[in-house]
């Protein structure tokens, strides 16, 4: 059984069947209940579920994120929704200094089975704090799992594995994908949730990317096609932890990366995959990894932010570069 | 005293005496005082060995609870069975009264672990980040209620939570936000916070303008000051604000006004900030001896009492001291493991790389 539904859509849907399908899950944030969201992802959930299961919270993110700490501790499994990625830091604190960590302090005695949803990512032409791509800082914490969907059949999925998961979760979805349409299969099995994904088959070089860039690598390995250059996409899917297996499987056969990110280059998920590829793959690779990403400046204003994001033209010129070593 | 309400909660004088309250009364019998006695005595024990412990190098730090004793077994003795405690990092008194293994509390501070005993569903975990259990202590609460544990007319159906916090806590965004949850969602949780005056040197005005219990009504709930050295209304207050919340009547805010007798913890130095004669003052509203000084005059103890007491103090920090020797050090294997709840194929990574670096002391060996 299939259906074609837009990436938000397939959010909604997703946490429709998580909240039918046990009683601890419960949604918390701002503007989620009769507004449905600010994107609209909880649309209609609070007048299915009622107010203690898809609660509208003061707007507060710490307390969101404190709260839904304590709630967890009382055996619910909360999901928040931080509204937009720059508003996540005055729950940041929450997040690194107590879920991230309350399972290893008590050495697995209190398990923090949270989700934390936030829109991320830029294009979408917004005011300053709404395009932001701040994956580094969870990917860097211990204790916390990262993943992004890309696809409505992804985000259907993942964010129910994510909900069902006993560690906390930072859910990542890419706001300027979020009416891309796309087939969900409501009855396969879905793929594992910390597993990275080959979209595109190719031998020349390996492009990796994840939540909003897929679709900006796919169209590139598109036109790379029609100059004759097979280029393989991975969707990494999930960047804590990092599916090392298939991403290496993929680079000792093409043995050459390029990782393309919205976030700011300098130790973003790109400077870790480069650094592995060159541990793993050192003998193998014909071309160092190269990189594509948002620039080490703060997000720019909007009139200007497709020359801060990678773009097919920039992923290219990377293309070329890799191919001509 | 800066801070100090006329309208302060006292049924118990500094000198002894027992005084009336158009609110309040303390409900237990003269039994529960020689036992609330009891628990402060010990408290202070098991605080001085751990203390001392501490500069004989088998801790790494203290934070003495000297001189709160009564804030915190006043309100520890007036919680039931179902009722759950979000502490500071100063609790000690309240795990004792809940009885939690106190060597296990020593464990945190030795650096054997991060805090880990038994009965932490009901005595949670220590917090060192200022402020940030009130949060989750009203997360709880929120759960608490969801779970329909609040306004049942069988009360031993209900339940509440308590958030200590401190002084300096006060000026904490998480604890203010906790308030306005708690408040928003009328959730049953007690905001029982000791003003011990110092927030390591900086004193309450730096914190607060106004006597802190005023801020709840801002928050739209009560909030009352009590003398934090007269356990008998510390229990009275804690008695009525826990009822309130389990009663489904929602937050409420009691500030115990008490003294940090020691120093912030073994590395502080209160001479760099405050006069010995404030100290030697409060020393005069200790609550041990006032309790001591009432129950001798209503006759329910004596000289045969205390020195019994005394007795099994001593016997009671001999064994704490022996109890260090019983813990153990958290291992970096399960270090390794205890990151996450699942498996985690890329940390797992890293046990193995430990292990095999590990094993070559072993092949050389």
């Amino acid at each position: 059984m299939s259906e074609t539904l837009t990436l938000a859509k397939a959010l909604n849907r997703g946490l429709r069947r998580a909240l039918q399908a046990d009683p601890k899950v419960l949604l918390a944030g701002e503007d989620i209940g009769k507004l449905g969201g600010v994107f609209r992802i909880t649309e209609n959930l609070q007048a299915e579920f009622g107010e203690n299961r898809v609660i509208d919270s003061p707007l507060a993110e710490s307390g969101i994120v404190g709260t839904a700490v304590g709630l967890a501790m009382r055996g619910y499994r909360p999901v928040v929704e931080i509204q937009f990625d720059g508003f996540v830091f005055p729950g940041f604190d929450q997040i690194v200094t107590q879920v991230a960590k309350l399972h290893a302090r008590t050495s697995g005695r209190v398990k923090m089975p949270m989700v934390i949803r936030i829109p991320y990512g830029g294009g979408v032409g917004a005011i300053e704090h709404h395009s932001e791509s701040p994956e580094g800082y969870f990917v860097h914490t211990p204790g916390l799992k990262v993943v992004t969907c890309s696809s409505p059949n992804d985000a259907y999925w993942m964010i129910q594995q994510a909900i069902s998961s006993d560690d906390p979760v930072v859910f990542l979805e890419p706001k300027r994908r979020y009416h891309a349409k796309g087939q969900v299969n409501f009855s396969a099995r879905p793929q594992p949730m910390h597993q990275a994904g080959v979209l595109r088959h190719g031998t020349d070089l390996t492009v990796l990317a994840y939540g909003p860039m897929v679709r900006t690598c796919l169209d590139a390995a598109e036109l790379a096609a029609e100059e004759g250059v097979s280029l393989e996409v991975i969707d990494l899917r999930t960047l804590s932890p990092i599916d090392w297996v298939t991403i290496t499987a993929s680079v000792r056969r093409t043995r050459r990366a390029i990782v393309v990110h919205e976030a700011q280059r300098t130790l973003g998920v790109g400077a870790e995959i480069a650094a592995r590829l060159h541990k793993d793959l050192f003998y193998v690779m014909e071309s160092p990894v190269l990189r594509v990403t948002g620039y080490d400046t703060p997000y720019p204003p909007s009139k200007i932010e497709d020359e801060f994001l990678p773009s097919v033209d920039r992923i290219m010129d990377a293309v070329d570069a890799s191919l001509a070593y | 005293m800066q801070g100090q309400s006329d309208k302060m909660v006292q049924l118990l004088t500094p000198e002894g005496v027992r005084v009336e309250h158009d609110d309040f009364e303390f409900t237990g019998t003269t039994e529960d005082l020689t036992g609330f006695l009891r628990d402060m005595v010990m408290a202070r024990r098991f605080d001085t060995e751990a203390t001392a412990l501490q500069r004989h190098g088998e801790l790494g730090l203290w934070p003495p609870v000297l001189g709160q004793e009564a804030s915190q077994v006043g309100s520890a003795r007036a919680l039931l069975g179902h009722d759950v405690v979000f502490p500071t990092y100063r609790e000690h008194a309240v795990a004792m009264c809940l009885g939690v293994p106190m060597s296990q509390i020593l464990g945190l501070f030795r650096g054997c672990d991060a805090g880990e005993w038994e009965m932490l569903e009901r005595f949670r975990n220590y917090q060192i980040i200022i402020g940030s259990q009130t949060l989750h202590a009203t997360g709880y609460a929120m759960g608490l209620q969801y779970d329909g544990m609040v306004g049942n007319p069988d009360p031993a159906d209900n339940a509440m939570v308590v958030a200590y916090h401190g002084d300096g806590a006060s000026s904490q965004g998480d604890v203010n936000e906790s308030y306005v949850f708690a408040a928003s969602y009328n959730a049953p949780v007690v905001f029982f916070c000791q003003n011990n005056q110092y927030a390591i040197s900086e004193p309450i005005a730096l914190q607060s303008r106004i006597p802190l219990f005023q801020r709840a009504q801002g928050f739209g709930f009560p909030g009352i000051q009590v003398d934090g050295n007269d356990v008998l209304a510390v229990h009275a207050t804690s008695e009525w604000a826990f009822n309130r919340a389990r009663n489904g009547e929602g937050p409420a805010f009691i500030e115990a006004f008490t003294y940090r007798m020691g120093a912030h913890t073994t590395s502080d130095d209160p001479s760099k900030y405050r006069r010995d004669a404030e100290t030697e003052e409060w020393r005069g509203r200790d609550p041990i001896a006032r309790l001591t000084t009432y129950l001798r005059n209503e006759g329910a103890v004596d000289d045969a009492f205390l020195s019994a007491l005394d007795a099994e103090a001593k016997d009671y920090g001999a064994s704490i001291r022996a109890s260090i020797a019983t813990l153990t050090d958290k291992t970096m294997d399960e270090q390794f493991r205890t990151v996450y709840a699942e498996e985690s194929v890329a940390l797992e990574e890293q046990r193995r790389e430990y292990a095999d670096y590990l094993a070559t002391f072993e092949e050389n060996a």
